[in-house]
C-alpha cells in the first residue's frame, strides 16, 4: 500500500475540505458557499447590507423564493390583508431586482417552499454546500449535499462575502438496516431515529444516514428524512449519493447539462464516503422494527408507534424529565394510558417542507380516494410548490382531496409555524405533516401530532390518530 | 456589536430542559423589523396563561427578576428554528448572557453574534444553580469573559471554554463580517479557482 495515500473520509469530509478556503487561528474554517437559498423572512439581511453600503458579493448563486409570509388561499401580493406580512414578500421582491436575483415569485408556478424548491429546480446538487436562514436546510442534504440552517447575522455574512465561518462538526453515521415493514416510510423512520437518540442526540454533528432502508428510499423520502435532523439536533443530514439521486436530478432546469453533466456526474461518483472512514457516532436501527409512528407530547423525541398508548410520566424515574412529561401531557390534554389510536383530531395539515411533494400526496391520496373527511373535521392540503400543485392536479389528486371534503390550497409553509397567520386554533388538536410540535408552533396553546402523510390522510377520514396497516378498506 | 466584558447581574432560572426558540419568541412575532423592541416577545405565550393574564409561576413575570440579566436554563437550551430573532428577544429584554449544560447550536452561534455570551458548564453545575436561584430568587451571578469564569451566589468560581475568536470580537464589539472583508483577496482566489474547476 502506497503511504502518499491520503486517509478513507466520509462524504462531508470530502464536501468540506472542496469548500474550505482558510483557517483562522481558533481553528474556525472559512467555507465558500455555493448557493444561498433565500425566503421572505430574509429582510433583515438586506437592510443590513444596505446600512453598511455593501452589495451581495455573488447573485448569480443566490435564490429567492417566498414562502413563509404566503397566503395559500390566493396568489396576489397586493391582495396579502396584513400590511407586514405583505411587506415581507415586498421587501424580497424588491431586494431580488435590485441585485439581479433570481426570484420564484408568488405568481410564477414554480414558487414554493424553499427546501422543496431547491432539489425540484435541480439547485442542490452533490457536493454542493448550501445554506437558508431556515433551520431545515438539512433537507437538501438528501442529495448529498452539505446543508444547514444558519441565523440572521450569518445569512448577512454569506450575501456579503458568499462564505461562512464554521467550525468542524463531528460525524455521526445513523444504519437503518434490513426491510422497513407496511405503512412505515420516511417519517416514520425519522421519528423513530429521533424517539431514540432524543432532539439533542446529534447536537454538533453532521448525520450521514446509511444502511439498506436508507439506500432503498426514493429521492423525496430521502429529503423528509434529512429535513428533519435538526429536530434531533444535528448541524445537517446527509445522504450519499447514488444512482437514485442522479436520476432524480437528470433534466432538471438547474443540474448540469450534456459534457457537464458527465463531468459532474464524475465527481459526484467520488463522494461516497470511502471504505473504513471513520465516524466520531455510530448509531443502528432496524428497519422491521419500526412502526408507523405518531407523536404525543410536545418535543419530536416524545414519539411512539400508533398502537402505544399515552405514557406515564409516573413510570419514570428521572425527576426532569418526569416533570417534563407532565407538562406536555398537561399542553396536550392527555391522559396516561389512553391508547394513540383513540384520540380525536379536530384538524388535519398535509404539506410543510417535511411532507409537501408530490409522493406525499400521492400517499395521502391513496387514503383518502373514496372516503370523506369526518365530520367536524377540517382537512387541508398545501402542496409544497406550484409545480407539485400542478403535478398533483394532472394526476387528478386534487379531486380526490376536494371530493372527500379536503380544502386544495396554493403551495407554501403555511400551517406549520402559521407565521402567515394560517394557524390552529387555541386548544384544537391537529395532526400534522410537518415537523415540530413545539408548544405554540401552530398557533397559540394548539396541540400538535406529528405523523407522516398516509396517517394524516387517515386521522382526516376517521376523525381520530389512525393506524394506517388497520384502516379498513 | 456591543462589548461585553464583565457582568454582575441577577439571574433568571428557566428549569426545564428542551426550551425551543418557539417558546422563546413565537413565530408570529418574526415579521417585526429589527427596530423593535423584541423583549416585549420574549416568552410571549409561555409566560401567560389561558386567558392571557401574566402567569405568576412564570419567572419572567415575577419581581425578583425584574433586573435579570442573566438567563439559566436546563440542557439543549434554545434548540429548533435558527430564528435569530430569540436572541433579539433576549437581549432586547435585557440579557446578556445564557447559562445552560448545552444549547442549540444555530441558536448558540446566533448568540455569539449578538453580544449575548452563551456559556456552557457542566450539569451538575447548573442543576445546582437552578435550584439556588429557585431558593433565592434575585440572588446574583457574575459572569467573566476576560477571566472566562462565572461566580455562583454561593461564591464558587467555574471556569469555562469560549471560542478564542468569538471572545476577541466580544471583548472589543468586533462583528465577523467587518474582519471577513479583509480577507475578499483570499475568497477572490479561491472563488476563480473553484470556478474553473467545477464547470
Amino acid at each position: 500500500m502506497s503511504d502518499t495515500a491520503s486517509p478513507p473520509r466520509t462524504l462531508f469530509e470530502k464536501i468540506w475540505d472542496r469548500h474550505r478556503i482558510l483557517e483562522r487561528e481558533d481553528g474556525q474554517v472559512l467555507l465558500f458557499v455555493d448557493r444561498h437559498l433565500i425566503h421572505d423572512g430574509t429582510a433583515p439581511a438586506f437592510v443590513t447590507l444596505r446600512q453598511r453600503g455593501i452589495a451581495p458579493r455573488a447573485p448569480d448563486r443566490i435564490f429567492a423564493t417566498p414562502d413563509h409570509y404566503v397566503p395559500t388561499d390566493h396568489r396576489k401580493v397586493a391582495q396579502i390583508a396584513d400590511a407586514e406580512r405583505r411587506g415581507m414578500v415586498e421587501a424580497l421582491e424588491r431586494d431580488t431586482a435590485a441585485h439581479g436575483i433570481t426570484l420564484f415569485g408568488l405568481e410564477d408556478r414554480r414558487q414554493g417552499i424553499v427546501h422543496v424548491i431547491g432539489p425540484e429546480e435541480g439547485l442542490s446538487q452533490p457536493g454542493l454546500l448550501i445554506v437558508c436562514a431556515d433551520s431545515h436546510t438539512s433537507t437538501h442534504g438528501a442529495l448529498g449535499a452539505l446543508a444547514f440552517g444558519v441565523g440572521m447575522t450569518e445569512a448577512t455574512h454569506v450575501l456579503a462575502t458568499q462564505t461562512l465561518w464554521q467550525r468542524k462538526p463531528k460525524t455521526m453515521r445513523i444504519a437503518v438496516e434490513g426491510e422497513l415493514g407496511p405503512g412505515v416510510g420516511a417519517k416514520d423512520v425519522i421519528l423513530a431515529i429521533i424517539a431514540q437518540i432524543g432532539t439533542a442526540g446529534a447536537t454538533g454533528h453532521v448525520i450521514e444516514y446509511a444502511g439498506s432502508a436508507i439506500t432503498g428510499l426514493s429521492m423525496e423520502s430521502r429529503l423528509t428524512l434529512c429535513n428533519m435532523s435538526i429536530e434531533a439536533g444535528a448541524r445537517a443530514g446527509m445522504v450519499a449519493p447514488d444512482e437514485t439521486t442522479y436520476a432524480y436530478l437528470a433534466g432538471r432546469p438547474y443540474a448540469p447539462k450534456g459534457r457537464d453533466w458527465d463531468a459532474a456526474l464524475a465527481r459526484w461518483r467520488a463522494l461516497p464516503s470511502d471504505p473504513g472512514a471513520v465516524f466520531d457516532r455510530e448509531v443502528t436501527l432496524d428497519a422491521g422494527a419500526i412502526e408507523p409512528m405518531v407523536t404525543w407530547g410536545t418535543s419530536p423525541e416524545d414519539a411512539l408507534p400508533i398502537s402505544a398508548t399515552v405514557p406515564d410520566p409516573a413510570d419514570t424515574p428521572d425527576p426532569e424529565r418526569r416533570g417534563a412529561m407532565e407538562r406536555a401531557l398537561d399542553y396536550m390534554g392527555l391522559s396516561p394510558g389512553t391508547a394513540l389510536a383513540d384520540i380525536p383530531v379536530d384538524r388535519v395539515f398535509i404539506g410543510s417542507c417535511t411532507n409537501g411533494r408530490i409522493e406525499d400526496l400521492r400517499s395521502a391520496a391513496a387514503v383518502v380516494r373514496g372516503r370523506r373527511v369526518a365530520p367536524r373535521v377540517q382537512a387541508w392540503v398545501v402542496p409544497g410548490s406550484g409545480l407539485v400543485r400542478e403535478q398533483a392536479e394532472a394526476e387528478g389528486l386534487h379531486r380526490v382531496f376536494l371530493e372527500a371534503g379536503f380544502e386544495w390550497r396554493e403551495a407554501g409553509c403555511s400551517m406549520c409555524l402559521g407565521t402567515n397567520g394560517e394557524i390552529v386554533a387555541p386548544g384544537q388538536r391537529c395532526a400534522s405533516t410537518s415537523n415540530r410540535n413545539f408548544v405554540g408552533r401552530q398557533g397559540p396553546k394548539a396541540r400538535t401530532h406529528l405523523m407522516g402523510p398516509a396517517m394524516a390522510a387517515a386521522a382526516a377520514v376517521t376523525g381520530r390518530l389512525t393506524d394506517i396497516r388497520r384502516l379498513e378498506g | 456589536m456591543e462589548v461585553f466584558r464583565r457582568l454582575d447581574a441577577a439571574a433568571m432560572p428557566i428549569d426545564r430542559p428542551n426550551v425551543d426558540t418557539d417558546q422563546i419568541t413565537p413565530a408570529r412575532f418574526l415579521h417585526k423589523p429589527r427596530s423593535d423592541n423584541h423583549g416585549t416577545y420574549l416568552f410571549h405565550d409561555v409566560r401567560r396563561r389561558a386567558d392571557g393574564t401574566p402567569d405568576p409561576a412564570f419567572p419572567l413575570n415575577q419581581e425578583a427578576f425584574a433586573e435579570a440579566r442573566i438567563i439559566v436554563a436546563d440542557r439543549n437550551f434554545a434548540c429548533g428554528s435558527s430564528r435569530e430573532n430569540a436572541v433579539w428577544a433576549l437581549h432586547d429584554h435585557g440579557f446578556r448572557a445564557a447559562i445552560a449544560p448545552s444549547f442549540g447550536d444555530i441558536f448558540f452561534s446566533n448568540s455569539l453574534k449578538n453580544g449575548l455570551l452563551p456559556v456552557v458548564l457542566p450539569q451538575p453545575v447548573v442543576t445546582d444553580l437552578l435550584a439556588a436561584l429557585q431558593e433565592q430568587p434575585g440572588a446574583r451571578v457574575q459572569v467573566d469573559l476576560e477571566e472566562q469564569t462565572v461566580t455562583t451566589p454561593d461564591g464558587t468560581v467555574h471556569r469555562f471554554e469560549v471560542d478564542p475568536f468569538s471572545r476577541h470580537c466580544l471583548l472589543n464589539g468586533i462583528d465577523e463580517l467587518a474582519y471577513t472583508q479583509e480577507l475578499a483577496p483570499q475568497i477572490d482566489a479561491f472563488m476563480n479557482r473553484y470556478g474553473r474547476e467545477n464547470r
